[in-house]
């Protein structure tokens, strides 16, 4: 019996991609390695994992800590992360008297270098509107409870600036090094929506 | 890792980022920062097409209005029309 392969039709979006491509590589505006070279970068280098250096970092060293919260971008850069999306660093600390939370409401503003690209839900309608409108409620749903008598503030990325959450440092962990604390750092505890 | 209720289309690697739910998200994103790279523009060109597209129709998929966006920007550059666009479509589809 015959088996008719069929391939996978595109979608449209799919095809309009390929189409941007096909286009700009016929131009000479793009090539091909650039693109894929791009695409490797995102999977391999750029994720939460950068920003778990950086808050290892402040966290052991008060130097560090103090650039870090003057001048993010600079700070982020002595760990060599940098680039698109991570311009204009702001670092917003966690204490024991406030919560920070960041949304994008307008898109899906991110600070790329430190935390690779946002998970669905940061992009979601739900999130970006609840984050301002509703930030506790959200943030319980999520499975963070703030007590009432700690402050949450919300940090828009749709202005000129990228933040990051510096968490508080877990109680206990006072004899850990600084590599062992990053592998403590979670990419929702740097958005603001887990405490550690 | 905290369960979110939104969090159910992610693919979690390394400490739970996520990265693409399929191929051509990759190129899409890649392209975008390309371009914007080859241009000498500022990030910015991209993001505020990113977000009038995201505006115009806030329930589209998320790449989806990334690649209006694209679009946009690459016809606003002079780099393709959209009728070279149409025609420059791959023939991909399966036959009859």
């Amino acid at each position: 019996m015959a088996d008719h392969h069929h391939p996978e039709e595109l979608a449209p979006v799919e095809e309009r991609i390929a189409a941007i491509e096909a286009l700009l590589v016929e131009k000479g505006v793009l090539d091909v390695e650039a693109v894929d070279q791009i695409v490797a970068h995102f999977e391999d280098n750029l994720g939460p994992m950068n920003g778990a250096r950086v808050i290892a970092r402040a966290w052991t060293d008060p130097e560090y800590r103090t650039r870090l919260l003057t001048d993010g971008t600079a700070a982020i850069a002595e760990l060599g992360f940098g680039g698109p999306e991570g311009e204009h660093m702001v670092v917003v600390e966690n204490t024991a008297d406030v919560h920070n939370l960041v949304v994008c409401t307008l898109c899906s503003c991110y600070p790329w270098p430190v935390l690779g690209l946002p998970p669905n839900w940061y992009k979601a309608p739900a999130y970006r509107s609840r984050a301002v409108r509703e930030p506790r409620r959200l943030l319980a749903e999520m499975g963070t409870v703030i007590a009432d008598d700690v402050e949450v503030r919300v940090w828009d990325s749709s202005a000129e600036a990228r933040y990051l959450v510096l968490p508080m440092r877990p109680t206990g962990t006072d004899d850990l090094p600084e590599e062992q604390l990053a592998g403590m750092v979670t990419r929702d505890s740097m958005i603001g929506v887990q405490r550690l | 890792m905290t369960a979110t209720p939104f969090d159910d289309e992610s693919l979690p690697r390394d400490n739970g980022a996520l990265v693409f739910d399929a191929p051509w998200q990759a190129r899409a994103l890649a392209i975008a920062v390309a371009v914007v790279e080859r241009l000498g523009l500022p990030w910015d060109a991209f993001r505020h097409r990113l977000m009038a597209s995201i505006a115009e129709d806030p329930n589209r998929p998320y790449y989806e209005s990334w690649t209006k966006a694209l679009e946009s920007l690459v016809v606003a550059e002079d780099l393709a029309t959209a009728t070279a666009l149409d025609e420059a479509m791959p023939i991909e589809r399966a036959p009859l």
